[in-house]
């Protein structure tokens, strides 16, 4: 019987590695999958078991968000975010299932899973403490963010704001509105969480939206910026007191529908390029633009970041100015018209690279992060994103939007003792609708510590100053919070 | 002097020394995993912590003592090892009870109860089964008991023998326990006797078949009886567990006593072609087969009775990776029946592929001195009895083990000395028993012959 018996034991031994193998498979290979399935609820368990680093601005004064110990040892840590509305499509929240905003892109380093923190982590996992993350402070100024949410949320309107510092792309400010209480959407509470989420996103006015950055929009004549940018980069002879064709309504040759100034206005047959952008008229823009070409606009408006797709490290939507399409239509371009859209952001980014001398910095929203016993991790370092303008353009442009803000469509936005440069937009939208309005700003014009573009959809008042009347109090209220530090 | 013909005759070692020591190992892991639990807890050791451990160490000392005593030439790895996974076992529960109240069901303190009962079986059963032959003389008697044990759930109303839809168990008062389990020691008894008894007729060769030797058509007889046996319990009691366990086993020990491998294809033939006809008639074999098959699809994941606990239980693994969260870490109250059935996948979670891979090593270690104890066994029944109650063993941790790993059908059986239960645990301790009564029997020295046969003349009458 010893042969059979033999044969048993090799059958038993079998099972067992069947066992074994099967086992090695499940807990190496297939392991991944299996933590990480969406209905393995141990994955958001371990969301609650971290806690997390906090959210905070001005060099860690202000508190955005923060971790609370619930005691509960299933659901142990909670986020909470104490300034709530104003700062919630930069902040994001941490839901159960996904995170956004800051909170989502800086993930690694506040749930303490960032290669940089991994000593830190390895402590906290012999020493069977819960793993903390490190805090992320963020470039923003918080006065003027409150200023810019309550300007904005008081226009009823739907809208963004954001002001950067030009010299090194930190970002002071950055709203939009409508917005929402983050506060409902960071429970440890899937079907809470759900219900609030859906709430919002069955929202017509779209409050999830971050419009600073999500969608883009027709800029108006605050584009001509970028077309007078153009203008003078072209020819190295010209300057703001170069003349200007300026008919009431120009035709060109590829269409019979003329291009006019807004309401019919006058501006002369010609006139000085700065005399045509202080009171922003339409004609001379489009001829310039026709005159340069399509190559050229769109070379100037590269240099300026538009096509660009950013990461603030939120991800910023790719502006653009529309493709090739003829004479008329890259005159309808060249003031902001037609396939032309752009987010607040890359407007911001326009009015901030004219402010410091013609070079773009690349905008970014966290100054530092700072590890679990408070040493600092990584701390900003500004960038240069690109020269867009020669200190020369840049210059005669800053001449231009001063004299908008001094007697021109802009003089809102002025602030007293201190010299303010801007341009306004009114871009038209589909008939019968209210036009956007825009304006861009940056101030003091001559050692500008901030630019603001600030955007109000459909938010003209119906005549072609707009921008002026709306926009520009907002971008005077924001640049003011910020001076005044 | 003659003395120096030949080798001297090997003397098997005892090794008591070693067993004691390795008795004390075995207490001190599960001390130190019950230890583990407190930590991962609540961050201190538990208060209970001496009291279980001495308790544990008491009982298993009680069971050595005995052993000694009545078996003194024992596997000496055999208590040890039962030891280990039976503590084990006992930290699991006694940690998913204090999982909430998902968690409640387990009882660790129950299942100590459970233990000890278990080690005053293991004891009776080596002060009084002498010699395991005598078993061998109860071969009908034990058929017999099998049969009643297995038929009474089948014949009571399902108030008293119904749970969770397998009418297995006998239920009075707060009391319950699952003849099934005993039943199996019973079969086991009672196929070896018959077997040994048989063997010769069933070897004889029938009519061949391709290269395979068919027995004879008339010798079919008590196979069919077993098959249609288990196909009944299949049927009857809803237990496709206990069906595949039983004619497994026969069919393995049919194939150990003849060794003809015809016996093993036939013994397939027939469970699987009943197997089938069984899913089609019967939805909930069916359903078994559709949640190994399909166990991610998201529809039988949400359907009742669907592939909802076998994912659980694969999460449970897959989260704990290589090394697992530690004891106490992990979420086991998230698998439904993680203290029966489920108690594998939700030890894999704290303790890791590292811990299951020991926890298979220890049952393979179980097994492997069985068998190697059914081939030192010096007559064919106790070769037969040893080699059948191993295999049991083995097949019932591949069917249940198998089952919550997907890697075979799933089919509720209990993990053996780990799942909370009273019956399988005396059961198995018994079986454990029988096991090294048979070892002490198959290592004892046989009667020295006297060396001096020059010197010494030695009269028999």
């Amino acid at each position: 019987m010893n042969g059979t018996l033999k044969r048993a034991a090799v059958a038993c031994l079998l099972m067992f590695g069947l066992l074994m193998a099967n086992v090695t498979y499940l807990g190496v290979v297939k392991a991944d999958g299996l933590r990480h399935d969406n209905r393995n609820v141990r994955s958001f368990y371990e969301r609650y078991a971290v806690d997390r680093g906090w959210i905070t601005a001005d060099n860690g004064k202000v508190t955005l968000a923060k971790t609370v110990d619930t005691g509960d040892p299933t659901y142990r840590f909670e986020r909470r975010y104490p300034q709530g509305k104003a700062f919630a499509h930069v902040v994001g929240y941490f839901a159960p299932e996904s995170a956004t905003g800051i909170e989502g892109a800086e993930s690694k380093y506040l749930d303490g899973s960032h290669p940089d923190l991994v000593v830190r982590r390895a402590i906290d996992l012999i020493t069977n403490k819960p793993a903390k993350g490190a805090s992320v402070d963020l470039a923003l100024n918080v006065a003027a963010q409150q200023v810019a949410y309550k300007d904005l949320a008081n226009t009823n309107k739907r809208g963004a704001v954001v002001a950067l510092d030009p010299r090194s792309g930190a970002i002071l400010t950055m709203v939009s509105v409508p917005s929402y209480d983050p506060n409902p959407l960071a429970l440890a509470n899937k079907a809470k969480v759900n219900e609030a989420y859906s709430k919002l996103d069955k929202d017509p006015k779209k409050p999830l939206l971050d419009r600073a950055i999500d969608l883009t929009y027709a800029p108006g004549s605050t584009f001509k910026t970028i077309t007078s940018a153009a203008f003078l980069g072209d020819n190295s002879s010209r300057s703001a007191e170069t003349m200007v064709d300026a008919p009431d309504s120009k035709t060109f040759k590829d269409s019979t529908t003329p291009l006019v100034n807004y309401h019919g206005e006058s501006c002369g047959g010609r006139a000085t390029l700065l005399a045509a952008f202080t009171i922003s008229c339409n004609t001379p823009f489009g001829i310039i633009g026709v005159g340069l070409g399509y190559d050229k606009l769109k070379e100037q408006a590269a240099k300026f970041g538009i096509g660009t797709k950013l990461a603030i490290p939120l991800s910023v939507v790719g502006s653009s100015i529309g493709p090739d399409e003829g004479e008329t239509a890259l005159a309808q371009t060249s003031i902001g018209q037609r396939n032309n859209q752009m987010t607040p952001m890359q407007m911001a980014m326009v009015a901030a690279g004219i402010a410091n001398k013609g070079t773009v910095m690349k905008p970014y929203l966290v100054n530092k992060v700072m590890g679990p016993d408070g040493s600092e991790v990584t701390a900003a370092e500004p960038e240069e994103f690109s020269e867009a303008t020669s200190p020369e353009v840049a210059a005669e442009l800053t001449k231009m939007m001063m004299n908008v803000v001094r007697s021109g469509t802009g003089t809102a936005a002025q602030l007293p003792g201190i010299t303010v440069a801007g341009k306004t937009g009114t871009a038209e939208t589909a008939p019968g609708q209210a036009s956007h309005a825009w304006f861009i700003s940056f101030a003091p014009a001559d050692n500008p510590r901030v630019a603001v573009a600030v955007f109000i959809e459909s938010g003209s008042a119906g005549n072609d100053a707009s921008g002026g009347t709306v926009a520009a109090p907002i971008a005077r209220d924001v640049m003011q919070a910020v001076l005044k530090k | 002097m003659s003395a120096v013909d030949g080798a001297p005759v090997p003397m098997t070692a005892k090794r008591r020394g070693a067993q004691l020591a390795m008795l004390a190992f075995a207490v001190l892991i599960v001390m130190g995993a019950y230890a583990s639990v407190g930590v991962g807890l609540d961050g201190k050791i538990p208060s209970g912590m001496l009291t279980y451990g001495l308790g544990l160490g008491a009982l298993m000392l009680a069971a050595y003592l005995v052993l000694a005593r009545f078996a003194p030439w024992g596997d000496p790895l055999l208590l040890p090892l039962v030891t280990l996974v039976n503590g084990i076992g006992i930290v699991m529960i006694y940690r998913i009870e204090h999982s909430g109240k998902l968690g409640a069901g387990a009882n660790a303190t129950t299942q100590l109860m459970w233990t000890a009962l278990g080690v005053v079986m293991f004891s009776a059963t080596l002060i009084v089964l002498k010699d395991q032959r005598a078993l061998q003389r109860m071969t009908y008697t034990a058929g017999f008991v099998a049969v009643v044990l297995l038929a009474i759930p089948a014949v009571l109303p399902g108030k008293f023998s119904e749970v969770q839809g397998a009418k297995i168990w006998i239920k009075f008062g707060g009391f319950s326990i699952q003849p099934g389990e005993f039943a199996k020691l019973a079969l086991v008894v009672f196929f070896a006797g018959y077997l040994v008894a048989k063997r010769d007729v069933l070897a004889l060769a029938g009519r061949r078949l391709l290269f395979i030797d068919l027995p004879r058509a008339r010798d079919l007889g008590p196979v069919l009886i077993t098959w249609a046996f288990a196909i009944a319990t299949l049927i009857v009691e809803k237990d496709l567990g206990t069906s595949l366990l039983l004619f497994g086993t026969f069919i393995a020990m049919l194939y150990i006593a003849t060794q003809r491998t015809s016996w093993v294809l036939i013994g397939i033939l027939l469970f699987v072609g009943g197997a089938i006809l069984a899913g089609m008639a019967f939805s909930h074999v069916e359903a078994r087969f559709n949640v190994w098959l399909h166990a991610e699809d998201p529809t039988l994941y949400d359907a009742g009775g669907g592939s909802y606990q076998l994912m659980q239980g694969l999460f449970a693994i897959g989260s704990g990776g290589i090394l697992g969260t530690g004891l106490g870490l992990g979420h086991p109250q998230n698998i439904p029946l993680s203290f029966s059935d489920f108690i594998f996948p939700a030890t894999g979670e704290e303790l890791g592929l590292t811990g299951l891979m020991a926890i298979l090593m220890v049952y393979a270690l179980i097994v492997q001195r069985g068998l190697r104890t059914a081939l030192a066994a010096r007559d064919p029944f106790s070769k037969l009895l040893a080699g059948g109650l191993s295999f049991i063993l083995a097949w019932q941790v591949f069917i249940i083990i198998g089952g919550v790993t997907r890697l075979i059908p799933l089919t509720g059986l209990v993990t053996p000395f780990m799942s909370a239960g009273g019956s399988a645990l005396l059961a198995n301790w018994i079986l454990i028993a029988v096991l090294v009564r048979m070892s002490d029997g198959a290592r004892r020295p046989p009667p020295q012959a006297i060396q001096d046969e020059g010197l010494t003349q030695v009269m028999q009458r």
